[in-house]
């Protein structure tokens, strides 16, 4: 579980650990049921305050991506995320907005985008 | 044990003056078990003053100081026994090996480690063979940490423990404050100034300014709190109506106006006054500190 903090970029440490998480979950680096790092474990591993990481761990947790058993730590929750199908769309729909917007600041057309897009999608799907 | 509500430091309405020169002006804090406080302020600022209070260095003329409920002055053994303290510039013996230094540290301690002690060198990375004298700043620096941590403190006091040292030093500093309060019930204060570090670690934020303390927060909502609005306005703008506003600068009729509080309270006031909003963002603790550190306004909490 390797995860980089980033100072100065503006985003709250909290949220590049919960972004990050769901990148590697959904890359499938991390596995259904395996344990995440305990949180004083991976708090010392990223020089952050302890209860930074217990946030990550709890939104995580609401979101669907983890669950917990009580004295035992988290774990990455089998099969696809426990969120409704609205509330995914929702998510998924802002992070592409965020997407085309810094996309147009780097002059990338949302055609070559979209063609990137598929690019990535065949290259995942041979890797599989 | 309640640990939320257990204060290991209690200092209230703590006043102190050198010569004309108010060091501290009616200081009150707690500080809880579990929790990182992080103090910061410009030199001179009263920070080293209250440390030195904490440690029974200095006895309150004004006001009290009490650590894990007793008068560090009254009962200097007692108190510093469970406190581990690391300054910016520690005053070792040169001569010494950094073993003879530990065994005489042990001596000084009953609840010294000595396995911990040995565990933490190999750690860093220093040789104990090595005399003191001959080490670089960084080694005396982990020697120093090592001796701070040993006797596993309730409270770990680090008065400005990074300055001047390498990025791995002052990882391990880091890795320090961590762990001590990883371990249950177990406290830091860590006195810095650099900024991004007591930002990533402390629970809480103290901030002094001339000897008062004027800000004490979650570090939550000192960073959710502080904000930079940026707005066109053509002419003078009167940001002191806004409540919450401390400091706004004005270049080609751009202005840059720092909030603390709800920023929408901010941009609220903003646009009553005619402003258009151009730009909003939450300001990191090393901005929040550099914006306040120039306004010389009382503060006000926008509501």
């Amino acid at each position: 579980m390797n995860l980089h903090l980033t100072q100065h970029s503006g985003v709250p440490p909290y949220l590049q650990i919960v972004t990050q998480i769901k990148q590697l979950i959904s890359a499938g680096r991390l596995e259904a049921d395996q344990e995440l790092l305990p949180i004083r474990v991976l708090a010392e591993k990223l020089l952050v305050n302890p209860n930074t990481v217990a946030r990550a761990y709890r939104e995580l947790e609401a979101a669907g991506w983890v669950y917990t058993r009580r004295g035992a730590g988290s774990f990455v929750a089998p099969g696809t995320t426990s969120l409704s199908a609205e509330k995914c769309m929702k998510q998924i729909r802002e992070r592409v907005t965020s997407l085309l917007a810094e996309a147009e600041h780097m002059n990338v057309s949302t055609k070559d985008l979209i063609q990137l897009v598929r690019e990535i999608d065949n290259e995942r799907k041979k890797g599989e | 044990m309640n640990q939320q509500t257990e204060n290991i430091i209690d200092i209230r309405n703590l006043s102190r003056h050198f010569g004309n020169k108010a060091a501290l002006q009616d200081v009150t804090l707690q500080i809880p078990r579990g929790k990182v406080f992080g103090v910061v302020g410009e030199n001179g600022a009263g920070k080293t003053t209250l440390i030195k209070h904490i440690l029974g260095l200095l006895k309150a003329k004004q006001g009290s100081v009490s650590v894990f409920g007793m008068d560090p002055v009254q009962q200097p053994r007692r108190v510093l026994s469970r406190i581990g303290y690391l300054s910016e510039q520690p005053d070792y013996p040169e001569w010494m090996t950094v073993t003879q230094f530990t065994n005489y540290m042990a001596a000084f301690y009953e609840t010294w480690d000595r396995r911990y002690a040995t565990e933490l060198l190999e750690m860093m990375n220093v040789d104990p063979s090595k005399k003191i004298g001959e080490l670089s700043k960084g080694q005396q620096a982990r020697v120093g940490l090592c001796a701070a941590q040993a006797h596993r403190p309730e409270l770990l006091l680090l008065d400005e423990p990074s300055s001047g040292l390498d990025p791995v030093a002052r990882n391990e500093i880091l890795s320090a404050v961590i762990r001590t309060v990883s371990n249950e019930g177990r406290s830091v204060l860590l006195s810095s100034h650099l900024l991004d570090e007591v930002e990533r670690v402390s629970d809480h934020l103290v901030f002094f300014s001339q000897g008062s303390m004027v800000l004490s927060e979650p570090m939550e909502a000192v960073l959710s709190k502080h904000h930079q609005v940026i707005v066109r306005f053509a002419g003078s703008l009167p940001w002191q109506k806004i409540p919450g506003v401390f400091k706004a600068s004005e270049a080609n009729s751009e202005w840059q106006v720092f909030g603390y509080g709800e920023m929408e309270a901010s941009i609220h006031g903003l646009r009553n006054l005619g402003a258009e909003i151009l730009e909003q963002r939450l300001l990191s603790l090393n901005e929040a500190f550099l914006a306040r550190s120039q306004s010389r306004l009382p503060l006000r909490e926008a509501a």
